[in-house]
């Protein structure tokens, strides 16, 4: 089961680079792994075949990261790993021991909406909402690289999420719109 | 104050939703989003074969595997009496399949198990033993007189399932015959899947001390569901709540009653567990309710002037292995009949024919599941070929051929009535606000050019919607009003 | 769906992979962006016992030009050869081709060793590398030359999804000979929609003398055989004369006769024909359209 940990994360040993080697090149059906998941520390024993998604689903309860697919094609698990847009259902948690992810829960920083969260709002970025979370986390990770794209990039850069009812028009217009909102700060 | 404050304002004016604010906090609640204590994880095992005979199915293997709670297969249900469901159209669809499969990916057993990992396992270890039969996947050989039978449970021996009629044959034939221009054109609608970006899927919570169903469901018809899930598991319509969460899209993919639901509702009877089930994309792209899937021929008259003098319209409608689209029982080819559109035709026939063939059941989708669609797009593309047959702008053609206003409320060659209209109008309107004869000479100079530029122009008359219930009914029940008396008589 | 229940390792050094490799045998796996093996775990299209994490080992993803060759490290992501600006200055072909791979965030993932390892017929990279005749260096158990092989990429296709890998081998590096004077390239691609596998794919890369006459030329197809191919007698052809327009099309349809397509979901087979000539030609142009000439 999960611990959530809090101030305790800090107080637990660290692994040495060499006993890191050593579990490391031991095959094992399960792990123990230690994940940083919206700036909250988390540890749990997963088993190797755990896709990151449902690790975030169902270990954390984390369920705003949608599954909607099953051939990496949809886009609606997409999270950041280490800062990078990555589809969660295409990796396995095991893979993210020791990285930073970042998924919608964490969008909002202390009750406040981002930028793109507003937009998505404001200019009917969604209907049903099911492809938003992913959307939302692969347009990001796109404005922290490029914060003033055009029209076209913008196109490109959500290529790989599918939304079935908004159409893109308003999704591309929210982030254009959340894009000039966060160069004005 | 302006007694018209902004806030009042909704036309006109963006409104934000108010569900938003969850969906983009990540705070939606879809149906696998949703945990109940002891729920157990189903998965099901699909044909691979599209007609094939079953020899045998082992589940040993499947049952020991680590995790694995049960496995279901078609002839436990039998026992059940469960093997079978109503579908919406009035056919009935097999949950599990008892003796042959129809369909590739059709639902052949369930595995429950703790996980969802294990679910899939336990599937993986199900063995059957098929011996593949000939398929048909073309309708119109599903009629030739060799074709295999395929629905074998049913008394009349053929594919046909049904012929529905509409109008007046003779007239229209005679029409057509003394008319001066005659279009002909086969049209193949062809089959759409709605593909919600959220699959299907259920949690079933029986409860065996209440003796009542609570049905978690990704359900665009949770009345209809509890009418029909009462019809199939004999549970009165209050001993069963339908919830249907936030959905992820449905387009019609969300009305129909699938087996995998059946299945979770029998395994948690039998556990005594909620039971989750969540298809996944191929699953639904590949079992769940298609639509369309009509074959159709359209034979129209007119005068040279361009005055549409008969429509004839023969259908065959693909319906796959189980007759399961969403119509009315006094329709079953639901409002295909609003086939003439928007234009006045003094007499009309239209015909269909339902065939089964080795194909996913379905019948149900986006834009009207009641054959509007395919109705609209058949007369549509008619007026379109009669257009460029007579060397008439389309727009002119339909212009001459709309119901005039003086003919309101009017009664169609197929029997509709049209309460009220000025389709000259609106469209003349139409025409002004795109710069309808600026685009034509652009056409014209840039096909001068070798350019190619294309204008479109269509109409809709639609009639949509499931009521009212002296027309509409679910498989024979009449929908929306019906009422349950219980009378408890006292003792005295 | 999920995959069926293996065992994980993540090694942190290539001899502890390679040792990996060599004791499981053939239950082994390795994992490189696993675009393409994850979703065939998920359909159990592949049942690995053991998943060789190639993602923790330094030193894998270099990329760099080194004394006239470029030498792409096998852990490179499609996102590097999109964004770096040597490949985007100097190899305007292998560009192109990670622009059209997946989507970008496939693209974030997958690596250039992994497509070239998988060896889908259908895999831009293999066609592009064809093109720019690129060998492929393959790490293994050590004993003769310390391990490592070379081969050209075209003798690392076997079939489809088939390569040279011998048990316990490692794709370590793809290298590129670097362009010389009047010397570009380009890929060009065909897809039913933004994201998917090619219905055909074509790479060129083209050096002219200072003449304008053609004296290198290398054509790679995608998607139209059973591994990726290339096309030897358009590329022949070419040597030798003045690429025109005449001279382009007959190339064009050179490069056709060559194509071995079957039809599918993705068109008919004279179709996919006919688009390897026009691709050809149409990236022929542009390359050309690329050199600058004095
Ligand atoms: C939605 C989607 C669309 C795609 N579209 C395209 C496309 O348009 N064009 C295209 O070319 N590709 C496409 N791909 C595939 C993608 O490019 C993959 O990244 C690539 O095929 C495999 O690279 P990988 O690093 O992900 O390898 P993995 O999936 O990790 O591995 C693939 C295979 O190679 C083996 N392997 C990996 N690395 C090595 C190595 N260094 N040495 C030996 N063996 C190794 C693995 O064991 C495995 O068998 C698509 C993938 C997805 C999910
Ligand atoms: S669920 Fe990950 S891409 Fe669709
Ligand atoms: S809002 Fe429904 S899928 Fe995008």
């Amino acid at each position: 089961m999960p611990a959530r940990k809090g101030k305790r994360a800090t107080a637990a040993p660290r692994r040495t680079a060499a006993r890191k080697a050593v579990e490391a090149v031991q095959p094992a059906a399960r792990q123990r792994i230690r994940v940083t998941v919206n700036g909250h520390p988390y540890e749990a024993d997963v088993e190797a075949r755990t896709l990151l998604v449902y690790f975030l689903r169902d270990t954390l309860g984390l369920t705003g990261t949608h599954v909607g697919c099953d051939t990496t094609s949809c886009g609606a698990c997409t999270v950041l790993l280490n800062g990078e847009a990555v589809k969660s259902c295409t990796l396995f948690a095991v893979q993210a021991d020791e990285a930073e992810i970042l998924t919608v829960e964490g969008l909002a920083k202390d009750g406040e909406l981002h930028p793109l969260q507003k937009a998505f709002w404001e200019d009917h970025g969604l209907q049903c909402g099911f492809c938003t979370p992913g959307m939302l986390m692969t347009a990001y990770a796109f404005l922290m690289e490029n914060p003033h794209p055009s029209e076209e990039e913008i196109r490109v850069a959500i290529s790989g999420n599918l939304c079935r009812c908004t159409g893109y028009m308003n999704i591309v217009k929210a982030i254009q719109h959340a894009a000039q909102e966060m160069a004005a700060r | 104050m302006a007694t018209t404050g902004q806030a009042h304002v909704v036309l006109g004016h963006p409104v934000r939703r108010k569900e938003d604010l969850r969906f983009i906090q990540g705070r939606g609640r879809y149906l696998d989003d949703i945990v109940l204590p002891r729920m157990a994880y189903m998965a099901l095992v699909r044909s691979p074969y599209a007609h094939a005979r079953i020899r045998s199915i082992r589940t040993d293997a499947a049952k020991a595997v680590p995790g694995v709670l049960a496995v279901i297969t078609g002839e436990d249900l039998e026992e059940l009496g469960l093997a079978w469901m109503p579908t919406l159209a009035g056919d009935k669809q097999m949950v599990l399949a008892v003796g042959k499969v129809l369909f590739q990916y059709q639902e052949v057993a369930a595995v429950v198990a703790e996980s969802r990992e294990a679910a899939v396992d336990g599937a993986q270890a199900v063995e059957v033993d098929y011996e593949p039969l000939p398929v048909v996947v073309d309708p119109f050989k599903a009629l030739e007189p060799d074709a295999p039978i395929l629905r074998e449970d049913r008394e009349q021996k053929t594919n046909h399932i049904w012929h529905w009629e509409v109008g007046d044959r003779e007239a229209t034939e005679e029409a057509l015959h003394r008319s001066e221009v005659v279009i002909r054109e086969h049209i193949k609608f062809q089959r759409v899947h709605p593909a919600p970006l959220e699959p299907c899927g259920c949690i079933a919570d029986f409860d065996r001390v209440t003796g009542r169903l609570t049905l978690y469901v990704t359900s665009q018809a949770p009345h209809a569901y509890r009418t029909l899930l009462a019809l199939v598991t004999k549970l009165p319509e209050h001993m069963i709540r339908v919830i249907s969460p936030d959905i992820g899209g449905g387009f019609g993919n969300k009305v129909a009653v699938y087996p995998g639901y059946v299945c979770a509702i029998v395994a948690s009877m039998m556990l005594g567990r909620p039971v989750k089930w969540v298809e996944t994309r191929t699953e639904n792209l590949t079992s769940t309710s298609f639509a369309r899937d009509y074959h159709m021929t359209v034979e129209l008259g007119a005068t040279r002037e361009g005055k549409v003098t008969a429509l004839r319209v023969k259908t065959l409608a693909d319906h796959g292995a189980f007759d399961a689209s969403a119509n009315p029982s006094r329709f079953p080819a639901g409002l295909f009949s609003i086939c003439t559109g928007s234009y006045d035709f003094p007499v009309a026939f239209a015909e269909v024919d339902a065939v089964y063939t080795n194909k996913a059941p379905g019948g149900i989708s986006y834009r009207c599941s009641f054959r509007v669609t395919e109705a609209s797009y058949l007369i549509e593309r008619a007026m379109d070929i009669l257009a460029d047959e007579l060397g008439m702008d389309p727009a002119e053609l339909r212009r001459r051929n709309f119901i005039p206003p003086e003919k309101f409320p009017y009664r169609s060659a197929l029997g509709w009535t049209y309460d009220s209209g000025n389709y000259v109008a609106a469209l003349d309107r139409a025409l002004e606000l795109i710069g309808y004869p600026e685009l034509r000479r652009e056409q014209e100079e840039r096909r001068r050019r070798g350019e190619l530029m294309g204008i479109g122009i269509s109409s809709y008359t639609e009639i949509v919607g499931a009521g009212p219930s002296h027309t509409f009914d679910i498989a024979g029940l009449k929908m929306f009003d019906s009422c349950e008396i219980r009378v408890h008589p006292n003792e005295f | 769906m999920f995959p069926a229940p293996f065992e994980y390792v993540a090694p942190s050094t290539l001899d502890q992979a390679i040792r990996l490799l060599q004791q499981y045998g053939a239950d082994a796996r390795l994992l490189a962006g696993g675009q393409s093996l994850i979703p065939m775990m998920r359909f159990r299209l592949a049942n690995p016992k053991v998943l060789i994490d190639l993602n923790r080992i330094p030193g894998l993803d270099f990329l760099e030009e080194d004394r006239g060759v470029l030498r792409i490290g096998a852990m490179v992501r499609h996102r590097a050869m999109e964004r770096t600006p040597l490949i985007q200055q100097r190899y305007p072909l292998l560009a192109d081709t990670a622009r059209v791979i997946a989507d970008p965030i496939v693209r974030n993932r997958g690596t250039v060793g992994g497509s070239i390892a998988h060896a889908d017929p259908a895999g831009d990279w293999g066609a592009a590398l064809l093109a720019a005749k690129a060998e492929v260096v393959i790490t293994g158990p050590k004993g003769r030359r310390m391990g490592q092989r070379t081969l050209p990429l075209e003798d690392f296709f076997t079939g489809p999804f088939m390569t040279a890998l011998q048990p316990g081998e490692i794709v370590t590096e793809i290298r590129v000979p670097a362009p010389g004077p009047r010397e570009a390239g380009a890929y060009l691609k065909i897809e039913r929609k933004v994201g998917d596998f090619a219905v055909v794919a074509v790479g060129v890369q083209i050096a002219l003398d200072a003449d304008g006459v053609c004296r290198k030329a290398g054509i790679g197809l995608c998607a139209v055989g059973p591994t990726s191919l290339r096309a030897r007698e358009a590329e022949e052809w070419l040597i030798g004369k003045r690429p025109d327009e005449s001279v382009i099309a007959r190339a064009g349809e050179l490069a056709a006769e060559a194509s071995q397509p079957t039809s599918d979901t993705r068109g008919p087979a004279e179709y996919k024909r006919d688009m390897v000539r026009v691709l050809t030609v149409r990236a022929l142009r542009k390359a050309l359209e690329r050199i600058p000439m004095a």
